[in-house]
């Protein structure tokens, strides 16, 4: 067994022990799921053209587990040649196959990838959960399952587009560049990969520097399913080698998911080029509670809005509001609730948070928390345990909270709720719009007219009512204002890689 | 709509703001998501408990036992032998806890009474026209006044559904009021049955109007009908008994009865009540398990997490 492996193990047993552990004789075990179960390479080249290859950029990078700081490869970081070998590739693949490929055919393929991924799916959940630090509860209950999901959707569609837009033919676009963030990497690569692949489009993937694991294990799987050379290519790297992917002039769509900062600088580099773009940016929702809410349903939303993925989440419910006149039931029943939440060894499957995926973004998470104390709101975190190595933050609450206050108006990316109060539907509404963000918004009633009222004029793409953090690969995903456009996910999904002719068969 | 039986509607005003109806009312009911509660439920069944911890539940579990025979073929002899296990679950094994109660017919309760005196184990008899509870109203007064006088610890009663479902509250209400006056000392169950009641919102309603009445314990089932306690039923219910604690500072008992047959769905309620009303419940004072055949697999288990293998099912009394 490779040492840093062994030391995994070994380190596990002294985390994950929780204040409630020691009140009482009734404790969960640390029960771990096996790191075994997958093979880490000791480094891992680019995917292109159907094989790994070495960089020619000569480069290489560490990811670590952030758990306990350990390197667990080297990752190749891809230059401008690789980029361009990549691209070059996925374009030959366009030209000499795919583009010509029967739907039914391209449907084969995703339906094997979709297979294999559950088929491997401990394997999946448990290299997820070391190279990124999130729960192997979530790992393996909501990524990895939904990612095959979004695989098999896909595929389904893949016969029938020229059914699925009357009046229009659709047309791939060609090789799409594809940038996905380090929040859910393999479940983020399928959201890109399953739609680009079924409309025929072929494509250069660029996962996040911080959790490339997943993406290559993937390869590996796209591989295996004897998908055609070059059809998908993976380039690793950081921000340099995403610019060259989505900058490259022979791609012809742009799609990333990530902040809102990088997501305007691209708008930029496109601009005018022609290339097809879609953007899946940040969020600072509004999870909105109303007095006639079942309350501890809510509390458990509440929780799953923010606290879910460490609260590394676009669509995350970080803003609370809640109407003033349970304003104190509601945050009697939440701050008991965190009491209960297990912090700590990712991969133990009671732990509820798992560990922040980098030191830059602990380090963001914690300047902002700090601001949020010096603007002057009360800050509550319970008692827990922290390990000593790995990169960890205590979920927190801030109560009140004002409009104007940073933690108010700025995406943390963390397990940080802010807490603000309002005393009508209509200041409810004004509230939760009043954000340059649009991505989701959460309502919790018992009146259905006022789930309807309010789901009508909340300016957000994604609105759940009385439930939180729900995805599925029918439902489209998508941001209105700084939090981007294009949707992902059903139907709507296909629109974003392929273009229209007037369909000569209608009328 | 039909009337109700003059009986009732002369001892009970029919006002819905009498004092008391008004006093059950002010008890806020906070709705119930059926979708929430149900996930809820679902995530807390996959904890894993730690291997000390695990003879730590099964011996909780012993501890707050109900070992229960409610058949019309009872007789003395069946309610001396089951005594004898409550008191003794293993006669092999002398560090196996006594259960918290034994639960019978009325009737039986001189020979539970006899037989259980000085041993800790208490008697308890299920009364007031069990399991309908639509006996007449004071015949079920006398049921329960009886039961105590011939030795009962504990009294059962079932929540008059019939009153609860047609919006009677009041009366419902005053019912188990009644009943908690009859059972002077006696400790009063109020039987929900759940699995009757059609929604959680009503579990919770009904719940808290049990509580607001008097009761010290509220408990799912009969164990009379097919569907009985639940995970997310037993949830909705310690969520109330939560609520009220909060509002009042009494901290009321939740009793899951019905159905529960494996080890495993005793700790899964187990871990449903630590995480919901926390360490607090961890008692026979405050947490019963309903129990007939549960007990023989929770006392298999504890032999198996001893020794690290299972014993055949016939090393275990049969009662």
């Amino acid at each position: 067994m490779p040492k840093r492996k062994r030391d995994d193990l070994e380190r596990r047993d002294a985390t994950a022990s929780s204040a409630l552990a020691e009140r009482t004789p009734f404790a969960y075990a640390t029960a771990p799921e096996s790191s075994e179960i997958v093979r880490i390479e000791d480094k891992y080249g680019l995917f292109i053209g159907g094989d790994f290859v070495e960089p020619k950029s000569g480069r290489w990078f560490d990811t670590i587990n952030p758990a306990t700081e350990e390197p667990l490869a080297e990752v190749a970081e891809a230059g401008p040649e690789d980029v361009d070998l990549a691209v070059t590739a996925a374009r030959d693949a366009w030209d000499g196959t795919w583009s010509d490929l029967p739907g039914r055919e391209r449907a084969k393929y995703l339906y094997r990838i979709a297979r294999q991924l559950q088929e491997r799916s401990r394997e999946f959940a448990v290299l997820e959960t070391i190279d990124g630090g999130k729960p192997i509860k979530e790992s393996r209950d909501v990524d990895v399952p939904l990612a095959a999901a979004h695989f098999f959707y896909y595929a389904g569609w893949a016969d029938k587009l020229d059914y699925a837009f009357p009046g229009r033919l659709p047309r791939p676009l060609g090789v799409a560049g594809q940038v996905i963030p380090w929040n859910f990497p393999l479940l983020m690569a399928a959201w890109k990969l399953a739609p680009a692949l079924a409309t025929g489009n072929t494509v250069v993937l660029k996962p996040a520097e911080t959790t490339p694991l997943t993406a290559l294990l993937l390869a590996e799987v796209i591989r295996e399913a004897d998908l055609p050379p070059g059809v998908v290519n993976i380039v690793t790297g950081a921000g340099e080698t995403g610019a060259n992917v989505v900058t490259h002039q022979a791609v012809d769509k742009v799609a990333f998911t990530g902040s809102t900062e990088v997501g305007k600088s691209i708008q930029r580099a496109v601009a005018g080029t022609g290339k097809h773009l879609t953007l899946e940016l940040g969020g600072k929702a509004a999870n909105i509670v109303f007095e006639d809410a079942a309350l501890d349903q809510a509390v458990e939303g509440i929780v799953n809005g923010i606290y879910f993925n460490q609260g590394h989440v676009c669509c995350a419910g970080s803003r609370l509001l809640v109407q003033e006149s349970v304003f104190e039931p509601l945050l009697e029943r939440l701050k008991d609730r965190l009491a209960t939440l297990r912090v700590g060894d990712p991969l133990d499957k009671n732990t509820d948070i798992g560990a922040i995926n980098s030191k830059a973004q602990l380090s963001k998470i914690e300047e902002l928390v700090e601001s949020g104390v010096e603007e002057g709101a009360e800050i509550y975190q319970p008692a827990c345990d922290l390990p000593d190595r790995g990169y960890w933050f205590r979920p927190t609450l801030f109560t009140g909270v004002a409009q104007s206050h940073r933690i108010a108006r700025e995406e943390i990316f963390g397990p940080v709720l802010s807490v603000l109060t309002f005393r009508t539907p209509e200041e409810a509404l004004e509230k939760a719009n009043n954000t340059p963000y649009g991505l989701s918004a959460g309502v919790w009633t018992e009146k259905g007219s006022r789930i309807l009222w309010m789901t009508s004029r909340l300016r957000a793409g994604v609105i759940w009512a009385n439930t939180y953090n729900r995805f599925d690969p029918s439902s489209p995903f998508g941001g209105y204002k700084e939090s981007g456009f294009g949707r992902e996910g059903g139907l709507h999904g296909l629109e974003p890689y392929l273009e229209f002719e007037e369909d000569g068969r209608a009328g | 709509m039909a009337k109700v039986p003059a009986e009732t509607r002369t001892q009970v005003p029919e006002s819905p703001w009498s004092p008391q109806a008004a006093e059950a009312a002010m008890v806020r009911v906070t709705p119930v998501d059926a979708v929430g509660l149900e996930e809820r439920a679902a995530s807390l069944g996959t904890r894993s408990i730690k291997r000390e911890s695990k003879l730590y539940a099964l011996d909780l579990a012993v501890r707050c036992a109900d070992l229960t025979t409610l058949e019309g073929a009872d007789t003395p002899g069946k309610v001396t032998a089951v005594c004898s296990k409550a008191v003794r679950p293993d006669p092999t094994d002398p560090t196996i806890p006594s259960v918290a109660a034994v639960c019978v017919y009325p009737a039986l309760v001189p020979v539970a009474a006899e037989r259980l005196r000085g041993t800790g184990v208490k008697v308890a008899s299920v009364a007031g026209g069990f399991p309908s509870g639509l006996a007449p109203l004071q015949e079920r007064l006398d049921e329960i006044h009886q039961a105590v006088r011939w030795g009962a610890d504990e009294i059962d009663i079932v929540l008059n559904r019939s009153a609860f479902l047609s919006g009677r509250y009041h009366q419902a209400y005053e019912e188990v009021a009644l009943s908690k006056e009859a059972c002077g000392s006696a400790h009063l169950k109020v039987i929900l049955e759940i699995g009757e009641l059609g929604s959680y919102d009503q579990v919770r309603k009904a719940s808290m109007l049990a509580m607001a009445a008097g009761a010290d314990f509220i408990k799912t089932s009969t164990g009379k009908i097919a569907s009985s306690a639940t995970h997310p039923g037993a949830l909705c219910m310690m969520e109330a008994a939560r609520d009220f604690h909060r509002q009042t500072g009494r901290a009321i008992g939740v009793k899951v009865a019905g159905g529960i047959r494996k080890a495993k769905e005793a700790w899964i309620y187990l871990v449903i009540l630590h995480e919901t009303l926390g360490p607090d419940w961890l008692t026979p004072g405050l947490f019963r398990l309903g129990a007939s055949t549960l007990l023989n697999d929770l006392l298999m288990q504890i032999r198996k997490e001893r020794d690290g293998r299972y014993q055949g099912p016939d090393y275990f009394t049969v009662d």
